[in-house]
């Protein structure tokens, strides 16, 4: 046996050994899973022939808007798309991006979200809606900031690495990030898993209602999940009173994470979806507690086989850094020089020397980045993803993007089949059930 | 004084009418709170609130500026994320007191339980008895101050800050050490209990950050350290 042939030992294995034989330690990237997963690209949509009228794919009115929080807050959410921008801190990503991703999202009627490390002054004024997260860590909260939200969200994992807090390398705690996060200049921030004033499910309505009271039951308080056990997890959010959840699939991205959480911890969108759905439906709860999808979302069409699965909106991360221009070969940037790959295979958000601006604080680096053109990206993207979800959706002969059900898709592989519970092509069968 | 009797009051209404009074300068005190969740939540001012008996879980929090006093005991997590202002409570205190405390003072009167001052951000916390397991855990800054003895892995995993004990350590938490205090620092922990009527002069342990899991010891190729 020539060596390299190894299909236990490839190439790529034994380099992580080496690496960890000089290191010492787990290794540490950005980005999201590297692992081969059934998503999207294995359901098609069945659009109509002469069974289904179709609507005009470019001219019929399809309505978009999604709004969270109608049943407990004076001002719930409306989102002219049912996709926003996730969580994403300031720290892991640079001032520019966050400005950017606020002024896109804002130009197409859409939300973003803080992240952890607290409410950048900027992002609020550049984003019409925003989401406030509170995570375990509660880096920069702030009670005059939680009053400026238009939504609150309660971060109990999340699906680039359930189970474990944030991590965010020294590199990029300088001093403007470590005063926010009240931390020591350049140290590799670990952050707490737990949250320190609630621990489980009994607590968490305590936690709910305690936001609902900081701000006169204005805003929707919404419950975010990494998503591992799901029926169990959103049953409990549900129950505990949230307004939607947010369910985080290991697709999901991150500005750095031990590299086996990444891959190895947590379960693909799909049948993430479809778990929600299913635990939503047994308590009664679907249609009145909204469901969000995060994790691995790229085009319109999955935004819509994600709402056709059950989901009512999406959250996009990687997708909206891929917008802003992450491993894009701009002509000031060196990627070989700098990161040591080519644009197109960049994972080094955690080295904060992000050769696109986007995932650093190094002034120089950030000046890459004009936030005006990279909002402008984002907000064409968006617009862009949306009109897709609008012409699959008049396809199938519907004129809401939440009228798209499972029935309008089918299987392209027997695990799709099983884990979306939908028929395979071809067949009657859903694979896995009688 | 405003008075509210919260027996047949909801806590939105008991919240609600509290925010009202203060906005319009009075003092409140609430009666008979039967030991509710959430009472006194986001009072973003200067202002007295008196609760006269023991309260449940997130009470006085997401608090900046309010003087609050708790005559009874507090379920956990009393004082969350308090920026500013001033919160004694006359007994005991759940798990999780002054969590995420940003700044401002939390005393407690009697023990507190588990995890006192975790993730604390600055401000102090001042305890006339006995606290529990992992007080001060992943404590960033601000003054933890316990006049009693305190439990196992106290000062787990903390990055700045100090823990004052005057009684018994059950033991250190990882990266936690143990140091003497100054004479500065005992004079201005001792002041601090002067001003809530403690008198004693203890002789306090101080324990802070060992700082030796502040990076990883290896660093791959383009990662680099700042300090």
């Amino acid at each position: 046996m020539v060596m390299n042939s190894s299909q236990i030992y490839s190439p790529w294995v034994m380099e992580d050994i080496h690496a960890k034989a000089d290191l010492g330690r787990y290794r540490i990237r950005g980005f999201s899973s590297f692992q081969k997963v059934t998503h999207f690209d294995d359901l098609t949509f069945l659009s109509t022939g002469l069974t289904r009228i179709p609507l005009e794919g470019y001219k019929e009115k399809c309505s978009t808007q999604v709004v969270i929080g109608e049943g407990n807050a004076k001002n719930p959410l409306v989102l002219e798309t049912p996709i926003y921008i996730t969580g994403m801190s300031y720290g892991a990503l640079s001032r520019n991006a966050k400005i950017a991703l606020g002024k896109g999202a804002s130009e197409v009627g859409t939300a973003t979200c803080t992240g952890d490390g607290g409410m950048l002054m900027a992002e609020r004024e550049a984003s019409e809606k925003l989401i406030y997260q509170i995570l375990p860590s509660r880096y920069g909260v702030n009670p005059h900031h939680i009053m400026m939200a238009d939504c609150i969200e309660i971060c109990v994992g999340q699906g680039a690495k359930p189970g474990t807090g944030g991590m965010l390398m020294g590199v990029k705690v300088l001093d403007h990030i470590a005063e926010m996060r009240d931390l020591p200049t350049g140290i590799d921030q670990r952050s707490p898993t737990r949250h320190p004033d609630w621990l489980g499910p009994d607590d968490l309505p305590i936690k709910i209602e305690q936001l609902r009271e900081a701000t006169d039951w204005r805003v929707p308080v919404t419950v975010k999940l990494g998503a591992c056990r799901v029926k169990d997890d959103v049953k409990l959010a549900a129950k505990a009173g949230a307004d939607a959840i947010v369910i985080d699939s290991m697709l999901a991205g991150t500005g750095a994470s031990s590299e086996i959480l990444l891959d190895h911890s947590g379960i693909p969108t799909v049948p993430a979806i479809v778990l929600a759905r299913e635990a939503l439906r047994e308590i009664g709860m679907y249609g009145k507690v909204a469901l969000i999808a995060s994790g691995g979302i790229r085009s319109g069409v999955d935004v819509a086989k994600a709402l056709a699965l059950g989901a009512d909106a999406v959250a996009i991360g990687i997708a909206a850094l891929i917008a802003l221009n992450c491993n894009r070969d701009i002509p000031e940037a060196n990627f070989e020089e700098e990161v040591g790959v080519p644009a197109g295979m960049c994972h080094h958000c955690q080295t904060g020397k992000c050769p696109v601006g986007i995932a650093t604080q190094d002034t120089e680096l950030m000046k890459r980045l004009d936030p005006d053109e990279a909002g402008a990206r984002v907000a064409n993207f968006l617009n862009a993803m949306t009109m897709e979800l609008a012409l699959i959706t008049r396809s199938l002969g519907k004129s809401d993007v939440h009228s798209l059900e499972p029935e309008d898709m089918a299987a392209l592989t027997i695990e799709a089949s099983a884990m979306a519970r939908i028929p395979l092509v071809g067949t009657d069968k859903v694979f896995g059930f009688d | 004084m405003a008075d509210i009797n919260a027996r047949d009051m909801t806590i939105r209404e008991i919240n609600s009418r509290v925010k009202e009074l203060v906005k319009e300068g009075q003092e409140v005190r609430i009666l008979d709170p039967q030991a509710r969740h959430n009472l006194v939540i986001g009072v973003l001012q200067d202002c007295k609130i008196t609760v006269d008996g023991s309260v449940g879980y997130l009470c006085a929090s997401l608090l900046d500026g309010p003087d609050v006093t708790i005559n009874g005991n507090a379920g956990w997590a009393l004082g969350e994320n308090m920026m500013s202002g001033r919160i004694t409570l006359t007994r005991n205190a759940g798990a999780s007191v002054g969590a995420t405390l940003r700044g401002g003072e939390l005393f407690v009167g009697g023990d507190a339980g588990a995890r006192a001052g975790i993730s604390m951000k600055g401000g102090d916390l001042i305890i006339r008895g006995n606290s529990g397991f992992l007080t001060g855990y992943m404590m960033q800054k601000g003054r933890i101050i316990i006049c009693g003895d305190v439990g196992d892995a106290v000062g787990d995993s903390m990055y700045e800050g100090e823990i004052y004990v005057a009684g018994e350590i059950g033991s250190l938490g990882s990266d936690a050490k143990e140091e003497t205090p100054s004479e500065d620092e005992l004079l201005r922990v001792w002041e601090t209990l002067e001003s809530f009527g403690i008198t004693e002069r203890f002789q306090f342990k101080k324990v802070v950050s060992a700082k030796k899991l502040y990076h990883f010891d290896a660093l791959e190729r383009f990662e680099k350290r700042v300090v």
